[in-house]
């Protein structure tokens, strides 16, 4: 490494290749600590990289991004001196060496909080809300991935997301991320999850809500839906994911959320996604169906909807899908038997007890609690229910839980609800203990 | 009774347990193993041509070198004294300072030595307060290379690299610590530079480039060290 350091600090005309071979061996993780190490290397590169030259100060921007990918936190404090520039030249408007500066800040963020403390003062937020208003593709997905390393610091709630709410960065991300369609879905996807990470440290929805977030990422969602039957671009589930999740939490924000979407194409949308990403990305699966509950929860428009437009079906095929989307269902699930008897009526007659009585049978404690809260509300409003979960055979798979501490008191409770089988209350009345329903 | 459903809308925090594959999905497609969400075109190269800026003669073959030198060179330059600057911003506060003659008079009066830190709007009397400012409130390197005071007229010419980007003193003089080359031949101006005959395509041009993502992940999962993200450049698959 010495050798190398040596030949680029000799000068002469192969310089630019003695910063090629540099950045070869800066590839190796050894390396890069040994390199740093050294007397005077990292003022060397400096020297070189705030240079007139433009082509060996775009090699030593190579350099220096190489060094960025070390997960060895004094690398990146080594690299402390070089911030003060990497901030100076995204005024400029190199595209190629711009996106060298943002990919090596963003790498150089995540390893070290020291060089997050620096940045701040430094102005970083201020620079990336000026490089925001750039038209080149590859600065902003740059940018953004900045930004994304940035919003998981641990200190971004309080030190970070104030500064980002305080500029003009979250108008310009939510028109990034809806216009990723026709624009740059690379670009899109970096600030779809820099606004799931503001959004989810639930610290700055109310501002994201009064710029109409709400509207515009559902927009967004219908949009990616009525993609996917044609010409789905690879990686679309990268947009989608943070989309899904954004609304989700948006949603369950206590203050201001009266603003409600109505809007069933949004079910539409949900489940086209469902059955798009099923197969390839089923964690897909439990973030769509964590939106369901949220939109199903309060107002019994999107249940109605949902029965109305015979999505029961493709609900109720989610079920076997893994624990979390079987729990996530079934919570569903209640969210509409909840809101009465004819929302009863059509989950009886969809059939859903040939569903639910499998599903008793699951070795899960969690997720067969929630099956029994579902009966519950299916048996309270809907009786016919209750005796038909009998004729199936509902008794026997109701006792086996009777010694699960969990699941014994509401197991009971049902069995009191449905009555003896029907056979011991026909030939022995004096036994009959068929309670009203409660 | 024991039932204690109740619908309602559910919030989760960045590390709840329902988020955990999303984000592992994430951090795969930041290491690159996924396939690219656009293919980035391979960088075309072209017949070689040069700078159009007269009495500028460099080469190149491929248009973001050319990019690069311009906006490096040409792009923010000073027609005073064709210095280049890294920014607009930097350009102006250069041309005020040491280019407008009332400059001077006025700064007696009134704070006129502005923040390098575009966002900040404090000005200053001296040049010594302002880099003062810069080193504690935006934690600047003391040496900062675009920042140096603008050297008093000592004599009719001053030899040593009349185009250094933004600086009056050559680099060694201000530089506390041990210095390792004795010449520093960064300091060559555009001047210099146009009598290097090479060509200014990058050695590595060829090299494809690396891509490693880095990206915060739950602590649950491991995997091994972080992966850092590479610079797009020419995307292998």
């Amino acid at each position: 490494v010495l050798e190398l350091l040596r030949a680029v600090q000799r000068g002469s005309e192969d310089r630019k290749r003695s910063l090629g071979r540099l950045r070869w061996a800066l590839q190796n993780k050894e390396t890069q600590q040994k390199f740093v190490r050294l007397d005077g290397s990292i003022r060397t590169l400096i020297g070189i990289f705030t240079s007139s030259l433009a082509d060996m100060q775009m090699e030593a921007a190579r350099c220096l991004h190489e060094l960025s990918h070390s997960s060895d936190p004094a690398v990146a404090e080594a690299c402390l001196p070089v911030t003060s520039y990497l901030l100076t030249y995204l005024s400029g408007h190199s595209v190629e060496f711009m996106e060298l500066c943002l990919y090596t800040l963003g790498n150089l963020v995540v390893e070290s909080e020291a060089v997050r403390k620096q940045l701040l003062p430094q102005g970083i937020i201020p620079v990336l809300a000026s490089c925001i208003q750039s038209p080149h593709e590859a600065v902003l997905e740059g940018l953004g991935y900045v930004l994304s390393q940035l919003l998981q610091a641990k200190e971004a709630p309080t030190e970070i997301i104030p500064l980002v709410l305080d500029s003009v960065l979250p108008q310009h991300m939510l028109r990034l991320v809806c216009s990723g369609l026709k624009a740059g879905i690379g670009a899109a996807v970096e600030f779809a999850w820099c606004l799931h990470y503001i959004i989810c440290s639930h610290t700055a929805n109310a501002a994201l809500l009064s710029l109409g977030a709400l509207p515009a990422l559902t927009s967004l969602l219908l949009d990616l839906a009525s993609e996917i039957p044609q010409d789905a671009p690879e990686g679309l589930e990268l947009l989608v994911c943070p989309v899904l999740r954004c609304l989700s939490n948006l949603l369950a924000e206590e203050t201001g959320c009266e603003v409600q979407i109505q809007d069933e194409r949004l079910l539409i949308a949900l489940f086209l996604i469902l059955q798009c990403f099923l197969q390839q990305h089923p964690f897909i699966v439990q973030e769509c169906l964590w939106l369901l509950n949220n939109l199903t929860a309060d107002e019994p428009f999107f249940c109605s909807a949902l029965l109305s437009l015979d999505l029961l079906p493709a609900l109720l095929q989610l079920l076997p899908c893994s624990q979390m989307a079987s729990v996530l269902v079934l919570t569903v699930l209640c969210n509409i038997a909840e809101k009465g008897p004819a929302y009863c009526q059509q989950l009886h007659r969809q059939p859903a007890l040939p569903l639910l009585l499998p599903t008793l049978a699951l070795p899960d404690p969690e997720v067969v609690g929630q099956c029994l809260e579902l009966l519950h509300l299916l048996f309270l409003h809907w009786p016919e229910a209750a005796a038909d979960f009998v004729t199936q055979g509902g008794h026997r798979a109701l006792e086996q839980h009777q010694s699960t501490p969990v699941l014994q008191e509401r197991a009971r409770a049902l069995l009191d609800m449905v009555g003896q089988p029907l056979g011991a209350s026909a030939l022995s009345p004096c036994h009959a203990t068929l309670s009203a329903f409660s | 009774p024991p039932f204690a459903f109740a619908p309602r809308r559910l919030r989760f925090g960045p590390h709840h347990p329902l988020l955990e594959d999303g984000d592992v999905h994430r951090h795969l497609y930041l290491q690159g193993v996924l396939t690219s969400l656009a293919e980035v075109a391979e960088r075309p190269k072209v017949s070689e041509f040069s700078c159009h800026i007269s009495g500028c003669c460099q080469v190149f073959d491929t248009v973001e070198d050319y990019e690069h030198h311009y906006n490096t060179l040409h792009r923010n330059v000073c027609s005073f004294c064709k210095r280049s600057f890294p920014s607009g911003h930097l350009l102006d506060i250069h041309i005020l300072e040491w280019h407008d003659s009332l400059f001077q008079i006025m700064a007696e009066k009134q704070n006129m030595y502005k923040c390098l830190v575009e966002a900040c709007a404090e000005k200053f009397k001296s040049s010594k307060d302002r880099k003062d400012h810069l080193v504690t409130v935006h934690l600047y390197p003391a040496d900062f290379r675009f920042d140096r005071p603008k050297k008093v007229k000592s004599g009719p010419k001053h030899v040593s690299s009349p185009m250094k980007q933004g600086a009056s003193m050559p680099m060694d003089v201000s530089m506390e610590t041990l210095e390792q080359f004795q010449v520093d031949p960064i300091e060559i101006g555009p001047s210099e530079n146009m009598e290097i005959p090479q060509p200014a395509a990058s050695p590595g041009s060829s090299v494809p480039e690396k891509q490693l993502y880095k990206s915060r992940i739950p602590s649950t999962i491991c995997f091994g060290q972080g992966a850092t993200r590479g610079f797009k450049g020419p995307r292998k698959k």
